[in-house]
C-alpha cells in the first residue's frame, strides 16, 4: 500500500516538474516568437497568450470571410460618440480637405497625407462583418487605402513589431501586430457602401480590423507610429482598451 | 456484502482520479464561465437568428432584463454597471481550462475504457421499456441501492453522454463560431450554424441546457446522499452508507 502511494508520489512529481518546466519553455518560445500580447500580464495573462498565440499561428494569413452585396446590412448601427468637438466641426466644414494622417516612428520615410493624397491610392473595398464585443454586428462595404500600402511608401524598417494608430478622439488609440497591419484587409477606410464614410461610422478616415471585433476599427485615424515595442505608448499595455479593462488583442 | 465493497473500494476506486480532478476543474470554470457570460450577454440581451443583429433590427427575442449599455432599449429607466472587460478576459481564459480538461477527459475516457464500461448504457438497457422502467425509477426520488451506488443508471449514462459529446461540443463550437479569426480560417463552421448571431443565440440556449442539467445534477446528488456522493466525488472512495447523510 506505502509502495504503491510512494510510487504514485513519484510519478505525480515528475509529472508536475514535466508540466512546469515544460510551461516554462513554451512561455520562452511564445516570447521568442512575438506570441505574447502586450496585456499579458496578471491574471488573465495565460488566457490571453494561448488565444493570441493559437490565432497568430491559425491566422497569420487567413482571410476574413467576404460576404455578397444582397448581404450588407439595411440598418448598419453606430455606437454614439462623444461630442468631437470645435475643431472637428471646423475641419468637417471644409470637407476634410485640411484632414492629415501622419505617419512616424520606426520608417524611413516619415510625413503626411492629405485625404486627397490617400484617395489617389489604389482603393480596395472588402464587404466583411462588423461585431460588436457586446454581441451585435452589421454587414457593410468598406472601401479604402490597404494600411500595408501606406506603410510600404513610408519606408517601413525590419525592427518595426507593431503599428500604434491614434484618433481624433485623444482618448482613443490602438494598435495591432505586423500580421494584421501588412493584412490585405486591413483598410484605411475612406468609402462605406458606395459613398463616403459617415462621420458616425468614423469617417473621414476609419481604420478597419476585419479580422477582430469592432473596438480595434477605431474611428477618425489621425496618426500612425511604428515600433518596435508598446511599452512607451501609455500605460504600456498596447492599447486604450486594456486601460479601460478590455482585451489587446480581439480575434477572440 | 459490506466486505465485498470494502474490498471493491481499495481495488478500484468509485470514480478514477481523472474523472475527479477534471469534474472538478470543469465545475470551476463551468462557474466562472456562467458567471462571465450572464455578464457579457447584459450588455445586449437581445436575440437574432442570421448573419446580424443589432438595436435597429428586429430581435428573435428579447430578455426582459435590463442592459449594461444605454444604446439598448429595454424599458427600464436605468443601465446596469459594465462589467464586460474583465467578465470577457475571464471568459476566455476559463474557456481554455474547460476546453483543455475536456480533451485531457476525452483522451482518458477512450483509452481507459471509461466511456464504453461506465457510460454506454448495456444493451438490455438500451430498449425503450429498460430506459422507461429507470425514469419510472428517477421520478419516485428513490436512493439508489448500494450496487447501483457502484455505478451509473441508465439515465445518468444517457444524460452524461448527451452533455459530454453533445452539450460542450456544441457550447464550444458555437463560441468559437463568433471569433471573426476563427471564422477567417473555418468559414464553414459559421455558415453550416447560420451565421454569427445564429451562433450567438444558440450559445445562449446551450448554456441554458448545461445550466439544466447543473440544477438536477446537484438536486439528484442531494437525494442520493450528499456528503456520501460528493466525498466520493473528491477521495474517490464511497463511505459506508451508516454514516450517510
Amino acid at each position: 500500500m506505502s509502495k504503491i502511494s510512494r510510487r504514485q508520489l513519484i510519478r505525480t512529481g515528475f509529472a508536475a516538474a514535466v508540466g512546469v518546466s515544460g510551461l516554462g519553455v513554451a512561455a520562452k518560445l511564445a516570447a521568442r516568437f512575438g506570441l505574447v500580447p502586450p496585456d499579458a500580464g496578471a491574471l488573465y495573462g495565460a488566457g490571453e497568450t494561448l488565444t493570441y498565440a493559437a490565432q497568430r499561428v491559425l491566422t497569420r494569413h487567413s482571410l476574413a470571410r467576404e460576404f455578397d452585396r444582397s448581404q450588407i446590412s439595411k440598418d448598419p448601427f453606430a455606437n454614439p460618440v462623444d461630442p468631437l468637438g470645435e475643431e472637428f466641426h471646423r475641419l468637417q466644414e471644409g470637407g476634410f480637405a485640411d484632414w492629415r494622417l501622419a505617419v512616424d516612428g520606426l520608417v524611413s520615410r516619415p510625413g503626411s497625407f492629405s485625404l486627397a493624397q490617400l484617395k489617389s491610392f489604389p482603393i480596395r473595398s472588402q464587404t466583411t462583418l462588423i461585431a460588436c464585443e457586446e454581441g451585435w454586428s452589421y454587414i457593410a462595404k468598406w472601401s479604402g487605402v490597404p494600411l500595408s500600402h501606406i506603410l510600404d511608401l513610408a519606408g517601413t524598417l525590419p525592427q518595426a513589431r507593431y503599428v500604434v494608430y491614434r484618433s481624433f478622439q485623444a482618448d482613443w488609440w490602438d494598435s495591432i501586430d505586423m500580421a494584421d497591419a501588412m493584412h490585405p484587409q486591413t483598410l484605411l477606410t475612406m468609402g462605406m457602401n458606395g459613398s463616403e464614410l459617415p462621420v458616425a461610422f468614423g469617417g473621414p478616415l476609419r481604420m478597419r480590423v476585419p479580422r477582430q471585433l469592432g473596438y480595434k476599427s477605431v474611428k477618425y485615424i489621425t496618426r500612425l507610429t511604428l515600433t518596435d515595442s508598446l511599452k512607451r505608448f501609455g500605460k504600456g499595455l498596447g492599447s486604450a482598451a486594456p486601460e479601460g479593462g478590455y482585451a489587446w488583442y480581439a480575434g477572440i | 456484502m459490506n466486505s465485498i465493497s470494502q474490498m471493491t473500494e481499495t481495488l478500484s476506486p468509485r470514480h478514477p482520479a481523472f474523472v475527479r480532478v477534471t469534474h472538478w476543474l470543469t465545475t470551476l470554470s463551468f462557474l466562472a464561465l456562467l458567471i462571465t457570460g450572464v455578464e457579457i450577454l447584459i450588455s445586449h440581451p437581445r436575440f437574432y437568428l442570421g448573419e446580424t443583429g443589432n438595436v435597429n433590427t428586429r430581435p428573435l427575442f428579447t430578455l426582459p432584463i435590463p442592459s449594461s449599455r444605454p444604446a439598448v432599449p429595454t424599458g427600464y429607466g436605468y443601465v446596469l454597471p459594465d462589467q464586460n472587460g474583465w467578465s470577457r478576459y475571464l471568459h476566455f481564459e476559463a474557456a481554455w481550462v474547460s476546453v483543455l480538461t475536456g480533451l485531457l477527459y476525452m483522451a482518458f475516457g477512450f483509452f481507459k475504457g471509461h466511456f464504453r464500461r461506465n457510460l454506454l448504457p448495456a444493451p438490455s438497457d438500451r430498449s425503450p421499456k429498460g430506459l422507461a422502467l429507470a425514469i419510472a425509477r428517477h421520478l419516485r426520488f428513490r436512493r439508489p441501492s448500494e450496487e447501483e451506488a457502484w455505478s451509473y443508471n441508465v439515465v445518468q449514462r444517457f444524460t452524461y453522454l448527451l452533455v459530454i459529446f453533445v452539450l460542450f461540443p456544441m457550447i464550444i463550437w458555437t463560441g468559437l463560431a463568433m471569433s471573426p479569426a476563427i471564422e477567417s480560417v473555418f468559414p464553414t463552421a459559421v455558415i453550416v450554424l447560420g451565421g454569427r448571431q445564429s451562433a450567438r443565440t444558440m450559445h445562449f440556449f446551450l448554456s441554458i441546457f448545461l445550466v439544466l442539467f447543473l440544477l438536477v445534477h446537484v438536486l439528484m446528488v442531494f437525494l442520493a446522499g450528499f456528503r456520501r456522493r460528493v466525498g466520493a466525488m473528491i477521495t474517490g472512495r464511497l463511505a459506508k452508507t451508516t454514516e450517510g447523510a
